[in-house]
């Protein structure tokens, strides 16, 4: 159970190696949470992700889990939940491709938004159901500002991710009141190995000051959460710059 | 395996203790006898179920997670009086507001009641609540001389003080059986007034000093502190005892001499159904605890107060715990044994200096220990303080205390707690593994169950 201060109890990470995650597990042991549920491939960084948290003093177990693979969601994710109930669930994985050749490669964009989308569709509503049924839990779905506007950098990201944000909060109303909380997250341009050799964005944050924010979050049960808060203020006015103007910005 | 989902129906209800933290969905059933009861816990489903009064508890201790819970309102008989002896029967769904209304004319009071007359019987068993008196008195529990309980394969028994069962029911949370009834020994009082001493004490050696010295001589005390106040006047406070006034105290034309047990409690209106979070800042209650102090008469003896402005004066205020805004409150009670009057110092002053906006911080000194296997009080001294849940870092600070509290052989209380990390329970309730073991065999399927219970595994 949550405790007073929303602190999860019991934590399952979908993209169980991703470094937003995997910092937001660290900041929620180190309060209450003790059983962690690492769902993702099975690989040497998974199990090498599930040992780190482990030497927290977690009970830390894995699950494999593959977003493309939306057909094996509600039986791989349904048997966490028979095992216990899941006060948190972090909804994590995806994917930023790589923008000039998915252009050229519809199948590898296709793929982004697959992933990011559509696999966030399916194991989120497995995972909403599944926290309906025990009354009580907060789904977590990392969105990104990317997703607040399109950008000619990276739109075939922004655009998965715009689905998945329109979907988490579709979500949110539709769980009000049953006791599940959806909340969701967005950052900015964060310093993890997704972004390595790229170049930096202004406001540009970290996983920890992400899982930061998700802490605070869920202790205000907000529905949204801006990282940093700023980002807020300074996305409400790039959506309404004018799409000539918005398109020679050097965004 | 496909996950089952679960149908919404009208009568579930997203459900809070009365700190509003934590909401969790359940469905709600409003039994009207004990057959009733009976076949809503036959039916309720592998979520299990739990028995919920009137909501004051602070934390989850009557929220049920995905499965049931039993609103026992509705069992609101009093069943008989013995105005002779003093003993009430009474189903569990009653409040000790409507005893009072019931057994004051007659010349009884209830023998412990918390700071608010709207807790039912059966919870006020399940929690084995205290009251000012406990220095004299000791808990509810011991003020029960039988109770019917349902327990999870369905059965009623009749359990009886002296016996395991009893002592694992009183203070168990509802987690051995529903209870559907009790019979209650009673205070025998002349009149519905207290006669009340209030003085104010400068700092927290001087109190301690103070309730110390006097206690014995009153059956109700109370110290309400300043936690804001640091410095040489940390653990400030207003030192409140006081008893039943007898008939012959009441001075000569004195109105209630011809209506000697009249119980009109009076009521404010509610705050607002919703209050923005942040009110109760440092600041707000600064002045507030500056104000109550300097209000409070430096010293005063033998002042005529009435039941509900001496035991109940938030009762007052319905729904007062709508102030805190949406994020809700945490209430942090926790006891230390009388030899370590030091922990309690450094604990305040950690309170203090930490800046905690608390302005309902009361300070009581506990009698000997209950029998309940869970229950909290013990003998020694017990501080309980509201706390926004806003502030940032209390949950860590809180944890910080609790290391404290357990260091020095003291405890939380169950009822108040919404947060307490279960690793640190068993530390304080030595007799948790005799209570669980008494769980599995009583009801090897948790039909019993609560966030809790969930939360501590009790």
């Amino acid at each position: 159970m949550k405790d007073a201060f929303g602190a999860p109890q019991s934590l399952l990470v979908l993209g169980g190696t991703s470094e937003i995650g995997l910092a937001t597990a660290r900041r929620l042991i180190a309060r209450r949470t003790r059983v962690v549920w690492l769902a993702g491939r099975p690989s040497p960084a998974l199990t090498a992700a599930a040992d780190s948290l482990r030497a927290l003093g977690a009970d830390v177990r894995t699950v494999p889990f593959d977003a493309l693979d939306t057909e094996s969601h509600e039986e791989r994710l349904g048997k966490v939940f028979t095992e216990g109930d899941i006060d948190m669930v972090l909804l994590a994985f995806g994917v930023l491709g790589d923008q000039a050749r998915d252009e050229s490669d519809p199948v590898a964009a296709v793929r982004v938004a697959q992933t990011n989308y559509t696999g966030a569709v399916s194991a989120g509503l497995v995972c909403a159901g599944a926290l309906q049924a025990q009354g009580h839990g907060s789904l977590v779905v990392l969105s990104s500002v990317a997703g607040e506007r399109a950008r000619r950098a990276n739109f075939i990201y922004g655009s998965s991710k715009a689905g998945l944000d329109a979907f988490a909060q579709g979500l949110g109303d539709a769980l009000h009141g049953t006791g599940v909380h959806v909340m969701v997250v967005r950052p900015g341009f964060v310093r993890s190995k997704m972004t390595a050799g790229l170049a930096e964005a202004p406001l540009a944050t970290t996983p920890e000051a992400v899982a930061g924010a998700i802490e605070l979050g869920l202790r205000r049960r907000s529905e949204t959460v801006w990282v940093p808060g700023a980002l807020r203020m300074v996305m409400a006015a790039v959506r309404h710059v004018p799409r000539p103007l918005f398109r020679r910005l050097p965004v | 395996m496909a996950v089952e989902t679960h149908v919404l129906d009208d009568d579930c209800e997203a459900i809070t203790g009365w700190g509003r933290t934590a909401p969790t969905l359940a469905r709600v059933q409003r039994p009207r006898g004990h057959a009733e009861v009976a076949e809503a816990l036959r039916a309720c489903g592998p979520r299990g179920a739990v028995a919920r009064g009137l909501g004051r508890a602070y934390g989850d201790a009557a929220q049920n997670a995905g499965g049931t819970v039993l609103d026992m309102t509705g069992l609101d008989r009093i069943l008989a009086v013995d105005t002779t002896a003093g003993l009430v029967a009474c189903e569990a769904g009653v409040s000790l507001h409507r005893l009072m209304e019931a057994l004051l004319p007659f010349g009884w009071f209830v023998p412990v009641t918390p700071g608010t007359r709207y807790v039912t019987v059966g919870g006020a068993i399940g929690a084995d609540i205290h009251g000012k008196n406990h220095h004299v008195s000791g808990s509810f529990g011991r003020h029960v001389t039988a109770l019917e309980l349902l327990t999870a394969d369905g059965e009623i028994r009749t359990v009886v003080p002296g016996t395991t069962l009893f002592d694992a029911t009183t203070g168990g949370m509802g987690l051995t059986g529903v209870i559907l009834s009790a019979t209650l020994r009673l205070l025998p009082v002349e009149t519905s007034l207290m006669r009340v001493d209030t003085e104010r004490v400068p700092d927290l050696d001087e109190l301690m000093a103070r309730l110390d010295d006097g206690d014995h001589r009153y059956r109700y005390s109370v110290a309400w502190i300043d936690l804001l106040a640091r410095g040489a006047a940390t653990g400030r406070a207003v030192l409140t005892r006081g008893d039943h006034a007898p008939y012959d105290a009441l001075p000569r034309h004195h109105r209630a001499r011809r209506d000697p047990l009249a119980f009109r409690p009076g009521r404010l209106p509610a705050p607002p159904p919703y209050v923005p979070g942040g009110l109760l800042g440092r600041t707000s209650v600064g002045l507030f605890n500056e104000l109550w102090y300097r209000a409070a008469p430096r010293a005063a003896t033998g002042r005529l107060q009435s039941l509900p402005a001496f035991f109940h004066p938030l009762d007052g205020v319905p729904h007062w715990n709508r102030i805190y805004g949406p994020a809700g409150f945490v209430q942090y009670q926790f006891v230390v044994p009388y030899g370590q009057e030091d922990t309690l110092r450094r604990i305040v002053r950690r309170i203090a200096d930490h800046r905690c906006p608390s302005f309902l911080a009361v300070l009581k000194r506990f009698g000997s220990g209950d029998p309940g296997w869970l229950s909290f009080p013990l003998p020694g001294w017990t501080l309980a303080l509201d706390l926004p849940t806003g502030l940032p870092g209390l949950g860590r600070f809180l944890d910080a205390l609790d290391e404290e509290v357990v260091g020095a052989g003291g405890r939380i209380y169950l009822a108040k707690d919404s947060r307490v990390r279960p690793e640190t329970l068993a530390a304080m309730y030595p007799r948790l593994d005799e209570f669980r073991a008494l769980r599995a065999a009583l009801d090897p399927r948790s039909v019993l169950t609560s966030d809790l219970a969930r939360r501590l595994a009790l």
